[in-house]
């Protein structure tokens, strides 16, 4: 990481806000803008900071940004983009893409995916992505003039190529199968997780009740009056606790969501070996079938059936000069694709070894991660357990006076 | 009140004063002293050609002079449980007596013979001997005894004896009844504020007891689908190397935490739960007590308008009644103290098992 974007630069996104305006097809929309703030880190500067410079981007723009990025390197692990719509809610979540809340964990997804680009050796130093960050007006105009779009592979080339590929590097296939697995179980375990905090907001909430009703007890008792009233306090407080809770562990499934965003990045740069690896497959098969095709012309022996092979059979022999014109163009044609399959094969090995850098790398980076992010979930519940204790406590205590 | 003045010089065999007749009920401070030792247990069932029930042991161990033996052990059926519930109101119409386990549970969610009914079924019944053993009046009631000692047909026969069924639901009836057509004159203030205080606790107690289930229920769902939870990352675990470790200790500090939760869940349904509804009962008797000894009251007080200047025999009647009142009187602060006091342990109780539990959750693993 010795000369990325992120050490020389510091960047956030640091607010977001709803804005109207016309779309594309002149129809009102409400959408929220983020506002980026990027400063230059200077090595020297004691107490003078750099200005800051500031634009406002949409989610929008942001997608354009990882399209390209997609497209132009795409050897390359792309770090994901939060999610468009709120997925794995449970019922206190607003599935609704205009919440507060929902608008704030988007914001820090937001930044944290310019923070990731920003810090990959390769990616860091693309000029969009530069521009993105410092240009407000023209980018997209100037994005699009790149022409990538072009560039971008077809889905259903994609998809044939997957099926139909021979002979796969067996690390990618492999990859493509874990990247499967990682994506199933994580979705998996988000639903679940959201229906556990589902249920446990639940029973934390029930515990409210008994704030109240001992409250109206208390007032009919004497001796038991004190206790019962201040334990009903506790019963509050410990029903109020889950939300600070649950707000925290939406956090960790938000580093979830990311790595199962992630998984489809993987099976991206997977795809694109398969379709090289296909292409080049296709290219050899084509020259094997050409040289087929010339050594026949040549030696006069039909192996294999070729429909040229029965016409002339059926239609008479060709002139020899005429066999010697196709066997000349053929053996053109030949050269062309020698020269070809071997440039093919050049592509496929630089690809396969660059993207398999950036894959070593991006394990390391996912390991690293989740770590921390199982750590966090631990700490998270400890303290939850440590505040349960606390409460409990305290009303055992209140318990015992009445 | 005149008639309160006499009483003090009436029966030897009553305790006279109120505060002699708590002495008395401390009893239950000291287990040395306890004389009679109940346990039901050993669930039966006997399926006959018209119906199949369940049979409970009960095992009397006493060192009491009027019991012919000091151990017996004999076989009842709720019924008869029932029968002695009703002979103890009746004798002792202004007494608190403990509260039966209910006939059926409206709630469906036990089967009538299921295990887990009968066993909760066999320790209410349990308890509800052992209060009544415990009770100062109560315990030397001669139906008690009889249900105690008694053979099966010995039982059966003496149950006979006793007045019809109509009128042993007559009593609770007309008190309801005439509490209905309007109110006593001459309540004592403190039975008064006994009645305000029993319909304020009623209604809290019952709200307390549906709080409690709900709860049961939230963390039955917490817990299935916590179960899901850990598996999970079981599996993830499989796909991955380095993290394998990390996310294999989750798996099973998910599943200790499954584990705490059924033990707080157990705690709930074994302590909690049973003694809300018990209060829920109990409720519900000491509204029917105070009924009664309003309708006595009011007998009594119909009885001294009517003949106000007549001194027959009606005079020691409305004594007697008196007595009854102090009796009333004496019982229920008794009881209520009682009461007070028994809140306290069960609420330390279950106060108890949540701590644990949540000092259980403490076992999460951190890398």
């Amino acid at each position: 990481m010795e000369d990325c974007l992120a050490k020389k630069m510091e960047i956030t996104v640091s607010e977001a806000e709803k804005r109207t305006g016309r779309n594309a097809m002149n129809i009102q929309e409400t959408y929220t803008a983020y506002l980026i703030e990027t400063r230059a880190v200077e090595s020297q500067s004691e107490g003078q900071c750099a200005p800051v410079d500031s634009l406002w981007r949409r989610y929008s723009e942001f997608e354009l940004l990882r399209n390209y990025l997609s497209v132009t390197y795409p050897h390359i692990v792309v770090p994901p983009l939060p999610e468009k719509r709120a997925d794995f809610v449970w019922h206190k979540l607003s599935a609704d893409n205009m919440d507060p809340d929902f608008v704030e964990r988007r914001r820090i997804g937001l930044e944290n995916f310019l923070l990731r680009v920003a810090s990959h050796p390769v990616l860091c130093q693309d000029k969009m992505f530069y521009s993105f960050l410092t240009q407000e007006s023209g980018w997209k105009e100037m994005v699009n003039e790149t022409g990538f779009q072009l560039k971008a592979d077809s889905r259903l080339k994609a998809l044939n190529a997957t099926f139909r590929v021979k002979n796969p590097d067996k690390r990618f296939t492999e990859l493509k199968h874990y990247s499967d697995e990682l994506q199933s179980v994580i979705s998996h375990l988000l639903r679940v997780r959201a229906r556990v905090a589902d249920r446990l907001y639940g029973v934390y909430k029930v515990h409210g009740n008994y704030g109240r009703v001992f409250s109206e007890w208390s007032a009919i008792e004497k001796e038991m009056g004190d206790g019962l009233q201040s334990a009903g306090h506790h019963m509050d407080v410990y029903a109020a606790s889950i939300d600070d809770i649950l707000e925290e562990e939406e956090h960790y499934a938000d580093q979830l969501k990311e790595y199962l965003f992630y998984a489809e990045a993987l099976r991206a740069v997977c795809r694109k070996h398969e379709l090289m690896q296909y292409d080049l497959e296709m290219a050899a098969q084509d020259l094997t079938s050409k040289k087929q095709q010339c050594e026949e012309l040549a030696t006069g022996t039909v192996r294999t059936f070729s429909l040229k092979g029965m016409t002339s059979k059926l239609f008479g022999q060709e002139t020899p000069e005429q066999r010697e014109a196709k066997i000349k163009a053929l053996e053109e044609q030949i050269q062309e694709g020698e020269e070809q399959l071997k440039s093919k094969n050049l592509e496929g090995r630089d690809f396969v070894k660059s993207a398999w850098a950036d894959i070593e790398r991006f394990k390391e980076q996912k390991n690293h991660d989740l770590k921390e992010a199982l750590i966090s979930y631990a700490v998270m519940q400890i303290s939850m357990c440590k505040k349960g204790i606390q409460v409990w406590t305290n009303a055992k205590e209140c318990f015992s006076k009445m | 009140d005149t008639s309160l003045a006499e009483v003090n010089s009436f029966s030897p065999s009553m305790p006279i004063s109120p505060s002699s007749m708590i002495n008395q009920y401390k009893f239950e401070d000291e287990p040395e002293l306890r004389d009679l030792f109940i346990t039901v247990d050993d669930p039966e069932s006997h399926i006959t050609a018209i119906e199949t029930f369940i049979t409970y042991r009960v095992v009397t161990k006493t060192s009491r002079g009027e019991f012919d033996s000091s151990e017996y052990e004999v076989r009842r059926r709720y019924q008869d449980f029932l029968w002695l519930k009703t002979k103890l109101e009746e004798a002792h119409p202004t007494l608190i007596i403990p509260p039966l386990p209910e006939k059926f549970i409206m709630k469906g969610m036990v089967e009538r013979f299921s295990d887990e009914f009968i066993e909760t079924r066999r320790k209410a019944l349990h308890k509800f001997l052992n209060r009544i053993a415990d009770h100062p009046t109560l315990t030397f009631n001669e139906d008690f005894k009889i249900f105690l000692t008694a053979q099966a047909w010995e039982l059966s026969s003496h149950k006979k004896q006793g007045p019809g069924l109509l009128s042993r639901m007559g009593q609770t009836v007309r008190a309801v009844a005439s509490s209905v057509r309007g109110g006593v004159k001459n309540r004592p203030e403190m039975f008064t504020e006994m009645n305000d205080y029993m319909e304020t606790f009623s209604q809290k107690i019952n709200v307390l007891d549906k709080i409690a289930h709900r709860i049961y229920k939230e963390e039955r769902e917490y817990f299935s689908e916590m179960k899901e939870y850990g598996p999970i990352h079981t599996l993830w675990s499989a796909s991955e190397e380095d993290i394998a470790d990390s996310l294999k200790g989750v798996a099973s500090c998910i599943d200790k935490c499954c584990k705490a939760t059924e033990k707080r869940m157990a705690g709930l349904s074994e302590s909690l739960l049973p003694i809300l509804h018990e209060y829920v009962l109990y409720s519900e008797i000491l509204m029917g007590v105070l009924k009664r000894r309003d309708q006595i009251q009011s007998e009594l007080d119909s009885k001294v308008d009517a003949l106000a200047n007549k001194k027959t025999e009606k005079d020691l009647f409305s004594e007697e009644i008196g007595k009854l009142e102090d009796k009333v009187e004496c019982a229920n602060n008794a009881l209520k103290a009682d009461w007070d006091r028994w809140k306290q342990n069960m609420q330390c109780d279950m106060r108890s098992t949540f701590t644990n539990v949540a000092e259980n959750n403490l076992c999460y693993y951190e890398e």
